[in-house]
């Protein structure tokens, strides 16, 4: 590479035509290149999710065999609208959403205005912070409901000790909302810290400092300079937790199995396909869970559209 | 968020009244105080129920099942360690998450890097729709293609006698299915570590006469390898935390990956009378303790990855 040698001069046109060809084979390779993506992506996503718009609208069982699969128009969809369980789960599910999402968005710009502070330790303090995120959530729900144990729990222990409770709770049966919420928040409430640290940390200092030489103590610059610099952050942060949390299964499964009133969406529709073997009318809920989502996604932008002007 | 804003306005930038004490050291140490309490608060938050796991795992069961609780073991002990490690199903679960998640890195940095290169050197017609979908596929919501999954991998007809292979209950059912969120994030990461290379290596490689596949593997696969760890990682752990799809695809308990096998631990030291607490928590530490490793080396990495992505956790 250290010798370059400088190309012949060419015919002006016949530069141009070569390079217009130049510039098609590019084309062709790059779409080649793509290939093996996007045909996984078709293979894997884009395939089983009309195949699961497809298979709402018939009446497929696990076990087939006993009476062939027969299209059922809407009737999944009609048994769905009446179907108080799944109703229950949605209720469930949009409730854990708005506490969890909440929580560790408040939590998460705490801990990240502490940590954004210069001081010895800042990077063992964000590896710290990583790590609830980095175990399986499965592992995080069994430590969490060993700690939330009726009798031998710690938590009990630690809350009638500081007299916070005036007895021992059973955490999973009476408080069940409380119990999962505590477990998601603990997992992810660090690293929404993380993301907003990130978004903190690209906000120019002069910025502070002028509004300090202005006279600006720190709260007003919170509000006029962090807040604001950091609204897309908080965005990304908010769209992101709130997806997440709608789909929540882990916690729900490990924490209630299948019990029925504590059920997520997602644990419902997995048990309706998987356990009783319902493929198609799991599907519809799987249609309609993928609506719902859809909705949200919806509503934020609409939100940050409307906001922006 | 008042709160927020008033502990830092009390310790991040302390306006105290006296400068005098505010020079000394132990007016300086006074000041900060407050905020070291929150460092540490935020500290113990995020790693107690380690320390809780680790103290169960340790603490012998004729003392873990009394009240008041300890919150030091006063007997420490390995049983509860030998008692995960010595059932065959957790050992498989260990060596099924490994290949799953080996393969599935693999596979998405193979495949992705490929795409990536496309979509971060080129420049083409439906290369931003590509970059559209791919983005579209990481906020995917998993339980949603569920019903078709199922039906794929338990062998369903293509077209006439042609079959889908019948992966149900195999470790391949879920190398197949954990693409879906692998890969499209490791494309999405990949092209962004690519675009932000610069030119003149790869038109030097050009003038020499190299052909376009040379310059991906010799000149620029080498240069983005900082990000082929970070994504890789990321991957990896994603594919050996999932849970939804291992449930639902495997049935034999020598086919369990991790998450499956902590679920439904249920270790042989335990009674009638009192789940084995100690060997759960023994087992969540082993499979812990090496994600704890990988995130403490290469926190950096992994959050550098994240953002670029600006992905879900």
């Amino acid at each position: 590479m250290s010798s370059v040698a400088t190309p012949a001069p060419v015919p002006r046109r016949g530069r141009r035509r070569r390079r217009t060809k130049l510039q098609r084979r590019q084309t062709r390779f790059a779409w080649l290149l793509l290939v093996p993506a996007l045909a996984v992506v078709a293979f894997v996503a884009i395939y089983p999710l009309g195949r699961t718009v497809y298979q709402s609208f018939t009446d497929q069982e696990f076990l087939a065999g006993i009476t062939p699969t027969k299209w059922v128009g809407l009737d999944n969809y009609h048994q769905l609208i009446h179907d108080t369980i799944f109703r229950d789960t949605v209720v469930l599910t949009i409730k854990f959403t708005a506490i969890t999402v909440s929580i560790e968005f408040l939590l998460g710009l705490t801990i990240a205005l502490v940590v954004n502070s210069h001081f010895k330790g800042r990077g063992i303090m964000r590896a710290i912070m990583l790590v609830p995120w980095a175990i399986p959530t499965v592992v995080a729900a069994k430590m969490w409901l060993w700690m939330l144990d009726d009798t031998y729990g710690v938590i009990n222990d630690l809350f009638v000790r500081t007299h916070l409770i005036s007895h021992n709770q059973s955490w999973i049966v009476q408080h069940p909302l409380v119990a999962v919420s505590a477990v998601d928040i603990w997992k992810t409430a660090p690293f929404v810290a993380l993301l907003l640290l990130a978004g903190m940390q690209v906000i120019p200092n002069d910025l502070y400092e002028a509004a300090s030489v202005d006279g600006a103590n720190q709260l007003q610059q919170f509000w006029r300079i962090t807040l604001p610099l950091l609204r897309p952050a908080i965005l990304v942060a908010l769209i992101f937790r709130t997806l997440d949390a709608l789909r929540v299964f882990d916690v729900f499964q490990v924490f209630f199995g299948y019990r029925l009133g504590s059920q997520s969406m997602a644990v419902y529709n997995q048990s309706v396909i998987t356990q009783d073997g319902h493929v198609g009318y799991g599907s519809a809920v799987s249609v309609a869970i993928f609506l719902i989502i859809s909705l949200f996604v919806v509503i934020y932008v609409t939100v940050v559209r409307v906001s922006d002007e | 968020m008042s709160t927020a804003a008033e502990a830092t306005r009390a310790t991040v930038r302390p306006v105290s009244r006296s400068v005098r004490l505010r020079r000394s050291p132990l007016g300086r140490a006074l000041v900060r105080l407050p905020f070291w309490l929150l460092i540490v608060a935020i500290a113990v938050y995020a790693l107690f129920p380690f320390y809780w796991a680790l103290r169960s795992a340790i603490t012998p069961d004729s003392e873990l099942f009394t009240t008041p609780i300890t919150y030091f073991p006063s007997h420490p002990t390995w049983a509860h360690f030998h008692d995960a490690l010595s059932q065959s199903y957790f050992r498989r679960a260990l060596l099924n998450s490994t290949i799953v998640a080996g393969s599935v890195t693999a596979l998405s940095l193979a495949v992705g890097s490929l795409a990536a290169y496309a979509l971060g050197r080129f420049r083409f017609r439906g290369k931003s729709f590509v970059l559209y979908l791919m983005l579209s596929m990481t906020i995917f919501p998993q339980i949603a293609i569920l019903g078709a999954l199922y039906t794929m991998i338990s062998g369903f007809h293509i077209v006439g006698p042609v079959h889908f292979p019948k992966l149900y209950d195999s470790l391949f059912a879920l190398i197949f299915s954990y693409l879906i969120f692998t890969l499209p994030f490791t494309i999405w990461v990949l092209t962004s570590f690519m675009r932000a290379l610069p030119a003149d290596l790869e038109e030097a490689a050009y003038v020499d006469g190299a052909t376009p596949l040379q310059v991906f593997w010799k000149v620029l696969l080498p240069l983005i390898a900082p990000g082929l760890v970070t994504t890789g990682l990321l991957a990896f752990i994603a594919a050996w935390n999932e849970y939804l799809y291992a449930v639902s695809f495997i049935q034999s308990p020598s086919h369990y990956t991790v998450p499956v096998a902590i679920a439904t631990f249920s270790g042989s030291s335990g009674n009638a009378f009192q789940f084995p607490w100690g060997t759960v928590m023994a087992a969540t530490i082993i499979v812990t303790l090496p994600l704890i490793a990988a995130t403490l080396l290469l926190q950096r990495r992994i959050l550098a990855g994240l953002t670029a992505g600006a992905v879900k956790g």
